[in-house]
C-alpha cells in the first residue's frame, strides 16, 4: 500500500484520509476513469500500429477520391465521377428521406389503430387488435422482403402499367409514376407564398385561442389555415404567370422490346426499394406505436372523459381536447424509442438494394478497404441522428409536461 | 487493493501489445489442425455448400490444396462464408488464412489492403445476361436499361464505367446478396443480371426459366480470380501460390490424382522433382518433400478440378478457353518446379 504518489495533500491528515469517504470515493473513480482513458488508449494506439504493419493505408483521405460506381436514387446532385465522400452523402439523405417519411407514416397509421382498438364497434377493435398482433409478431425483414418480392411479382412488368387516379399515376416492376412538377424561371415566388400561408395559419391559431380565452367564441382554424396553404401559393402561381409546368412520364409501346416501357428520367419516379422499405417500416413500427397510444389513452382516468361528457362534449372533441392531450404525457417517451428503432432499422435496406447510407458505405468500404473509418462514419451519423430526434422528443416531451398552477 | 488495478491493466496491455501475432501462419495453421478458408455464400461451381455442407468448386479445391500439402491430408480445412463486403476484413484481421473466393486481382486490392494475390485460378472478365425476348443481341444495345447486379464488387465500377464510355443511360440495382440479385432478375425488376461470366453461368440454373435467359457475347472487363493471403508473411505466400503452380504443373505433366503413385517411378526429372522424388523443394517453403504429391493426390491436378467443377460435363458447362494450358492455346502457364 503506497497512497504516497497519489496523495499530495500532506502528511498530517493521511491517516483520516485513508478512511475518509469522500476522498476514498474521489480516489475510486479517478482509478476508474484513468484505467478506461489507458484501456481506451491502447485499443486505438494497438489498431493504428496493427494496421502500419500490415501495410494497411488509413485515415479519411480516401473520401476525397472519385467513386466510379452509379446510384439508383440520389437526392443530391451525384453522377459517377462525383467522390466517395459524396456518394456517403448521397447515402445519408436517402436514409434521411426513409426514416422522415417512414415516422410520419407510422405515427398516423399508429395513432388511427390504437384509438381503433378502443372502439366500441366490435369488427373495428378486433381489425386493428389482429393487425397489431400480425404485424408485431413477424420478423421485420421478412417484412421487407415480402413487400419487395411478393409485392414485385404481383404488380405488372416493365413493360405494361396499371394507371389509377384519371391515368395519372402508373405503377409497374419498375416503380410508381406520375408528373413531375418543372419550375421555370420566376417560380420563387410561390414558394415564398408558401412559407408566408404557413406563418400566417399559425398566428391565426395563436390569435384564435387568445380570443377563445377571452371572449369563448371558436375559429375554424384548421379550415382556414389549409385554405392558405392551398390557397396563397395557387394565387401566387397564377400572379406569375403560371411558371411551372408537369413532366409527364412517357410510356413506349412499340419498337424494339427493352425500348418499350417508361422512359428513364420521364416524369417522377418512386423506385419499388424505397416504396417497400418505406411501406414496411412504417407498417412496423405502427403496431407498436399502436400499443403505446393505447396504453396511453387507457392511463387516462375514465372520469376525465365521463366529466367532458357531462360539460356537454361529444366524442370526438373529448378525445382531441380532454383524453389524448393528457395520454400524451405517457405517450411520448416510448414513441421516442420508436422513431429511433426506425430509423436503425432503415439499414436493413441493404438487403433490397435501396442505396441508404450502410449500402452505400459498404461499396465504398469494399472498393477502399478502409473498414475502420467506414464503420466510424456510420455510428457517428446513426448516433447523432437518434440523439437530435431525442433530443427534440424531450423539447416537446417537456412541452406536453403537466403544468403545476 | 485499488491502487494496484491501474498497474495490472497497463502492464496487461503491454504484455498483449508485445505478444501481438509473432508466430508465422503456417505455425499457427500447423498448431489448429486445419486451414481456415474464406470463401463466398455459395456460387456454384467455385465455392459452394451441398445439403450437407460439404463444401466444393474450383475454389474450395485450391484451399483443399493448401490442407493438403501442410497436412497430407485434403479434409483439414474450415470454411468461412462471406460476402464480397466482409472478405477483406475477415483475411486482414485473421480470421481466415487464406481467402479463395472468386476474387478479382487488381492494383489497389493488392497494393492498399496488406494483401497479396498469390495467383490466377480462373482467367474471367465481366458479362451480361438478358432475357432472350428482349431480342437484344448486343450489350451496346443496351441503353436504358436496368442492371442487376452486386454491391461491393469490381462489377458495379465496370458496368459505371462501360455505359459512361458508350453513353448509354442506366439505372443500377445492386444487392448485398447474390441470391437477392437473382431473385429481383428473375422477378422482372431489371432487364441485365451482369457479374463475371463463370458467375453468371453458375447463377442462371437458380432462374425459374434458365433456357429463356442468354448471355451476351460482350466481355467488358478482365477479372484474374485468384487466391488472397495476407502480406509480410512470405513463407504463407509462398505455399499458397507454388500450390496453385503444382496443380498446374502436374496437368501439363499428365500427372493426376489416379496416376499419382505410378508417375513417382517416372524417368522424367521434372515430374520427380514436382513429387518431390529428386531435390529437397518442400523444405525451402517450411513443408514435406512430398508436398505436391499430397495436392495432386489430395485434389487432383488443376484439370481434374476444372472438369470436375465447372467443366463441360457439369450443369455449368463452361469450356476451358483462356482457362487452358499454355500448351493448349490458354493463359495457364506455371514457372517450372527445379
Amino acid at each position: 500500500m503506497s497512497i504516497q504518489e497519489q496523495d499530495s495533500a500532506g502528511a498530517p491528515a493521511r491517516a483520516s484520509l485513508l478512511n475518509d469517504p469522500k476522498a476514498r470515493g474521489l480516489f475510486y473513480q479517478a482509478t476508474l476513469i484513468i484505467a478506461l482513458v489507458a484501456f481506451g488508449w491502447f485499443i486505438v494506439s494497438n489498431t493504428v500500429e496493427n494496421l502500419e504493419r500490415q501495410n494497411i493505408a488509413s485515415g479519411f483521405g480516401f473520401l476525397q477520391n472519385t467513386a466510379g460506381f452509379g446510384i439508383i436514387q440520389a437526392l443530391v446532385d451525384y453522377t459517377e465521377t462525383s467522390s466517395y465522400g459524396q456518394a456517403i452523402i448521397v447515402g445519408f439523405f436517402n436514409t434521411l428521406l426513409v426514416a422522415v417519411i417512414g415516422i410520419f407514416l407510422a405515427t398516423i397509421i399508429g395513432f388511427v389503430v390504437g384509438i381503433a382498438r378502443l372502439s366500441n364497434n366490435w369488427v373495428i377493435s378486433r381489425l386493428a387488435y389482429c393487425y397489431v398482433e400480425l404485424i408485431r409478431n413477424v420478423p421485420l425483414l421478412l417484412q421487407i422482403f415480402f413487400w419487395y418480392f411478393a409485392v414485385l411479382r404481383a404488380v405488372p412488368g416493365k413493360r405494361d402499367k396499371w394507371s389509377f387516379l384519371f391515368d395519372t399515376f402508373h405503377l409497374n416492376i419498375a416503380g410508381l409514376r406520375g408528373p413531375q412538377p418543372v419550375f421555370e424561371e420566376g417560380s420563387g415566388i410561390i414558394g415564398w407564398a408558401l412559407v408566408l400561408a404557413i406563418v400566417l395559419a399559425f398566428a391565426v391559431a395563436r390569435w384564435s385561442r387568445k380570443r377563445q380565452e377571452a371572449t369563448g367564441q371558436q375559429f375554424p382554424v384548421f379550415l382556414t389555415g389549409i385554405g392558405m396553404i392551398i390557397g396563397l401559393p395557387l394565387i401566387a402561381y397564377l400572379f406569375a404567370g403560371m411558371p411551372m409546368h408537369f413532366n409527364y412520364p412517357e410510356f413506349v409501346e412499340t419498337g424494339p422490346m427493352l425500348r418499350r416501357g417508361f422512359t428513364l428520367g420521364s416524369g417522377f419516379n418512386l423506385i419499388p426499394e424505397f416504396l417497400a422499405l418505406t411501406l414496411a417500416l412504417s407498417i412496423y413500427t405502427a403496431a407498436f406505436i399502436a400499443e403505446i397510444v393505447r396504453a396511453g389513452i387507457q392511463a387516462v382516468s375514465h372520469g376525465q372523459s365521463e366529466a367532458a361528457h357531462a360539460l356537454g362534449l361529444r366524442n370526438g372533441p373529448t378525445l382531441r381536447l380532454v383524453i389524448i392531450p393528457q395520454a400524451m404525457r405517457v405517450i411520448i417517451p416510448p414513441l421516442t424509442s420508436q422513431y429511433l428503432n426506425l430509423t436503425k432499422n432503415s439499414s436493413l435496406a441493404v438487403a433490397i438494394a435501396f442505396p441508404d447510407l450502410v449500402s452505400v458505405g459498404g461499396t465504398v468500404l469494399n472498393q477502399t478497404g478502409q473498414a475502420i473509418e467506414i464503420i466510424g462514419i456510420w455510428m457517428f451519423v446513426y448516433l447523432t441522428l437518434s440523439l437530435l430526434t431525442s433530443a427534440f422528443m424531450n423539447w416537446y416531451n417537456q412541452r406536453m409536461a403537466l403544468v403545476e398552477r | 487493493m485499488s491502487n494496484k488495478i491501474l498497474p495490472l491493466v497497463l502492464g496487461a496491455a503491454m504484455g498483449v501489445a508485445a505478444s501481438a501475432a509473432n508466430a508465422t501462419t503456417l505455425e499457427d495453421v500447423k498448431a489448429k489442425g486445419f486451414v481456415q478458408c474464406g470463401v463466398s455464400q455459395g456460387l456454384p461451381g467455385f465455392s459452394n455448400p451441398d445439403a450437407q455442407g460439404n463444401w466444393t468448386g474450383l475454389d474450395v479445391d485450391l484451399c483443399r490444396g493448401v490442407a493438403a500439402a501442410v497436412f497430407g491430408d485434403a479434409s483439414a480445412v474450415k470454411f468461412t462464408p462471406l460476402s464480397a463486403k466482409e472478405r477483406f476484413t475477415a483475411l486482414q484481421s485473421g480470421e481466415i488464412d487464406i481467402l479463395s473466393r472468386n476474387t478479382t486481382w487488381t492494383m489497389s486490392r493488392d497494393t492498399q489492403l496488406g494483401l497479396n494475390f498469390a495467383g490466377v485460378n480462373y482467367y474471367d472478365g465481366q458479362g451480361f445476361m438478358v432475357r432472350k425476348d428482349l431480342g437484344v443481341t448486343s450489350a451496346l444495345e443496351l441503353s436504358g436499361a436496368s442492371v442487376c447486379t452486386n454491391t461491393g464488387t469490381t462489377t458495379e465500377l465496370n458496368v459505371a464505367d462501360y455505359f459512361r464510355a458508350n453513353s448509354m443511360p442506366y439505372e443500377i440495382v445492386a444487392f448485398e446478396k447474390a441470391d437477392e440479385v437473382v431473385a429481383a432478375y428473375d422477378a422482372g425488376r431489371c432487364d441485365v443480371y451482369t457479374t463475371d461470366a463463370s458467375g453468371l453461368y453458375a447463377q442462371r440454373l437458380k432462374l425459374t426459366n434458365p433456357a429463356d435467359h442468354m448471355v451476351l457475347p460482350e466481355i467488358i472487363s478482365k477479372e484474374p480470380l485468384g487466391p488472397v493471403v495476407r502480406q509480410g508473411d512470405d513463407q504463407w505466400f509462398n505455399i499458397a501460390k507454388w500450390t496453385l503452380n503444382a496443380m498446374i504443373n502436374a496437368e501439363e505433366m499428365g500427372v493426376t490424382s489416379a496416376n499419382v503413385d505410378d508417375m513417382k517411378g517416372s524417368d522424367n526429372p521434372s515430374v520427380k522433382r514436382l513429387l518431390g522424388v529428386e531435390g529437397a523443394y518442400g523444405e525451402a517453403i517450411g513443408l514435406g518433400n512430398d508436398w505436391a504429391y499430397n495436392v495432386i493426390k489430395g485434389v487432383g491436378n488443376y484439370g481434374e478440378s476444372f472438369d470436375a467443377n465447372v467443366g463441360p460435363d457439369t450443369p455449368l458447362g463452361i469450356a476451358r478457353g483462356v482457362n487452358a494450358l499454355w500448351s493448349n492455346g490458354g493463359f495457364l502457364y506455371a514457372p517450372p518446379v527445379r
